[in-house]
């Protein structure tokens, strides 16, 4: 045996990452993606506009309106971010809406008033957290598939809500919580900055946070990021506290609104966070999304809403163009979702040969 | 070291859960007496029916809806069974929808009562139930949702939800005609859109205010829970700037879109309300709000059924009646309450 002559240097590949740089980017391709929602946003507006001229004519109006969308969003809207982590992290919360029953009626019932406002906010938020724990534990530790989990908690939570308000519409007397939604700063109403807090809030904890990353990592793909040594039990859990603590804050911001809670309020809000996440851009399946997404994915249903209401339309062709807006959202997300495949696959083999 | 700043984060974590846990205990376990969730409307009867007489057992059964009439309607049907001597009372949750209203049914029939009175989830669903039992001998009276088929019931007592409507009209074209408003702008909050019930009402509504020349500018359908009428009401605000009337369905809606109207400092139009809650007839009374008038649609029904059940089960007929049974159909009339007639009503607010 001769030996062998030194193997030549081996040329190091270009790096993919670089060159693909423009769409992998984090911040851009959210932006793509939401170009779409603000385009829907624009185009509502201005039929809002053609269909309305004399409601529009009015300076005053418009941004009386604006605050209107902006406050018919703002509950969902905080729910939707809760729900936009747990999505992104793999899972799916049906409970949401029950849980923001039984807040709001825990807070306003069992002598809770009694407490004040800082008793009832506090109520809220420990049901809110406590419930979302709970569904955790079941889907972490107890290994429930996380539809059934929160299914089976959606209906508890609406069967417990009913027992505890006696079945009837319990009354907020207490003024603060009463005017959180009466009042305004700057000109601007309170759930609107509650709406904003919360959306940043979430905006920070997913982008910029390590726990942002893994809830990423986990939804993405479970086994690696266990091997890749993320406590994926004790994260799932905390997903779903963080959607409880969501449902809190909506269940006092919905008891403001209304100045009372029901055990049926809230009703079908799961579907409609799910909806403005998926339409935002978040992927069903886990590991991608984006809390402003979501956030636009609200603003363009409450929107919807307004503009049915303000030509008087009927709440069922609403519904039936909201359905539409959800599977064209769905569909269009598939398309990109799987030109996205394509990309990296070609790109592979283009760099492999 | 990991491990025991873990220890350390765990500890604070579950010391302050059990503080919170603690905190909401002391919270709940604070509570008083419950007071009585509903009203609990019973017609004593000073006539001879009143008299004890056969013992009659009443099968009840109603939704286990949240809404706060249907709560009103099984404590008013409790509360009138048990200011009769005579009268066993077995009651049955009727659950979700209706299927579950049959099979619990089932389970009442067994317990052999001599009357079945019943609120069905759907009278065209449960119709068949009536006519099963009618034909087993077992008078039904059916409370507020009509069954197609006549043979199906013994009884039927319910409310005019078309003449809600009417008399919400009605009220509205007074106060337009004495106020002289020829064009005025009326708004109208709707209850549940795929129920018979809330169609007829809002027929009654606009067919009236056709006869006076009015018309609904813009109507919204909410679902009979207050977060929905704030909801509609904020939006029915935004599409009508100024407003001269606005009637909404339901009272428990009604405490939602009465708060939209404060949330929007508007209060330049009346607002009807719609069934006759507690809150709204006291809110009437009181004169401080946009509230001016309600239009009943009393839950103070179930009592009058359990009353006549037990009638029938004695084989007794209505003692103002020349007739010796109990007849066959009786439909409530709308009262409209207004702050003069409020006191006459507030006993019967839920």
């Amino acid at each position: 045996m001769t030996a062998q002559a030194a193997p030549a240097p081996v040329k190091e590949p270009e790096k993919p990452a670089e060159k693909r740089s423009w769409w992998r980017d984090d911040a851009t391709e959210p932006l793509r993606r939401n170009l779409g929602l603000v385009a829907v946003l624009i185009a509502l507006i201005i039929i809002g506009i053609i269909t309305r001229p004399d409601l529009y004519s009015d300076g005053t109006w418009v941004r009386n309106n604006i605050f209107t969308i902006l406050e018919l969003a703002s509950v969902i809207g905080v729910v939707t971010v809760g729900m936009t982590f747990v999505i992104i992290g793999g899972g799916i919360d049906l409970s949401v809406g029950a849980i923001i029953a039984l807040a709001g009626v825990w807070s306003t019932t069992l002598a809770t008033q009694d407490y004040g406002a800082g008793g009832m906010i506090f109520c809220a938020l420990a049901v809110g957290i406590g419930v979302g724990v709970v569904n955790g534990i079941l889907i972490s530790y107890g290994r429930l598939v996380a539809f059934i989990a929160t299914l089976a908690m959606l209906v508890a939570a609406r069967g417990l809500a009913a027992q505890i308000s006696g079945k009837q519409t319990q009354v907020s007397g207490n003024t603060f919580i009463n005017d959180i939604a009466a009042n305004d700063f700057l000109g601007v109403p309170l759930l609107v900055y509650i709406l904003a807090a919360v959306v940043a809030g979430g905006w920070v904890l997913l982008n910029r946070t390590t726990f942002g990353r893994r809830t990423v990592a986990v939804g993405g793909n479970v086994e690696a990021a266990r091997l890749a040594g993320i406590n994926v039990k004790r994260h799932t859990l905390l997903l779903y506290a963080l959607s409880g603590l969501c449902c809190g804050i909506a269940a006092i911001m919905l008891t403001s609104q209304a100045n009372s809670a029901q055990a049926a309020m809230a009703n079908l809000y799961e579907l409609d966070a799910i909806a403005a996440a998926i339409i935002g851009g978040t992927l069903l399946s886990g590991g991608r999304g984006t809390i402003i997404g979501s956030l636009l994915g609200v603003i363009v249903f409450s929107t919807i809403t307004n503009l049915f209401a303000i030509n008087n339309l009927s709440t069922e062709v609403q519904n039936m163009v909201k359905g539409g807006i959800i599977v064209a959202a769905v569909l269009v997300q598939q398309v990109q979702f799987k030109s996205l495949s394509l990309f990296i696959s070609r790109n592979k083999l283009t760099t492999s040969n | 070291m990991k491990n025991a700043s873990d220890l350390s984060r765990r500890r604070l974590l579950l010391g302050g859960a059990a503080l919170g846990a603690g905190a909401l205990l002391t919270a709940c376990t604070s509570n008083e007496e419950d007071e009585p969730t509903g009203a609990q409307t019973v017609a004593a009867g000073g006539n001879a029916n009143a008299a004890p007489g056969t013992k009659v057992t009443i099968g009840f059964s109603a939704p286990a809806a949240d809404h706060g009439w249907i709560a009103a309607i099984t404590n008013n049907a409790k509360a009138q069974a048990a200011s009769y001597s005579d009268v066993e009372f077995k009651t049955v949750e009727a659950g979700a929808d209706a299927a579950a209203q049959r099979a619990a049914l089932q389970t009442l029939i067994a317990e052999k009562p001599n009357v079945i009175v019943l609120l069905p989830h759907d009278g065209k669903e449960l119709n068949s139930f009536g006519l099963s039992a009618m034909q087993a001998g077992i008078p039904v009276v059916n409370l507020d949702r009509a069954f197609p088929d006549a043979k199906a019931y013994r009884l039927q007592i319910k409310g005019d939800n078309y003449g809600m409507g009417v008399s919400a009209a009605n009220y509205v074209i007074a106060q337009m005609k004495a106020k002289g408003v020829s064009a005025p702008v009326i708004g109208e909050i709707a209850g549940m859109d795929e129920l018979e019930l809330t169609q007829e009402r809002s027929k009654g509504f606009s067919d009236t205010l056709a006869q006076a020349g009015f018309r609904v500018a813009n109507r919204r359908a909410a679902r009979f829970t207050a977060d929905t009428g704030q909801q509609e009401a904020a939006s029915l605000l935004q599409a009508l700037p100024k407003m001269d009337a606005l009637w909404n369905h339901d009272d428990d809606q009604g405490i939602g879109v009465l708060a939209a109207i404060t949330q929007a400092n508007r209060k330049e139009f009346f607002m009807v309300g719609g069934a006759g809650s507690k809150a709204a007839i006291e809110a009437i009374q009181a004169d401080s709000g946009v509230l001016k008038a309600t239009v009943t649609y009393s839950p103070s029904m179930a009592s009058s059924a359990i009353s006549l059940a037990r009638l029938i089960g004695q084989n007794k007929g209505m003692s103002d009646l020349v007739e010796l049974q109990v007849p066959k159909e009786i439909t409530l009339a709308s009262e409209t309450i207004t702050k003069e007639n409020a006191s006459n009503y507030l006993k019967l607010g839920f």
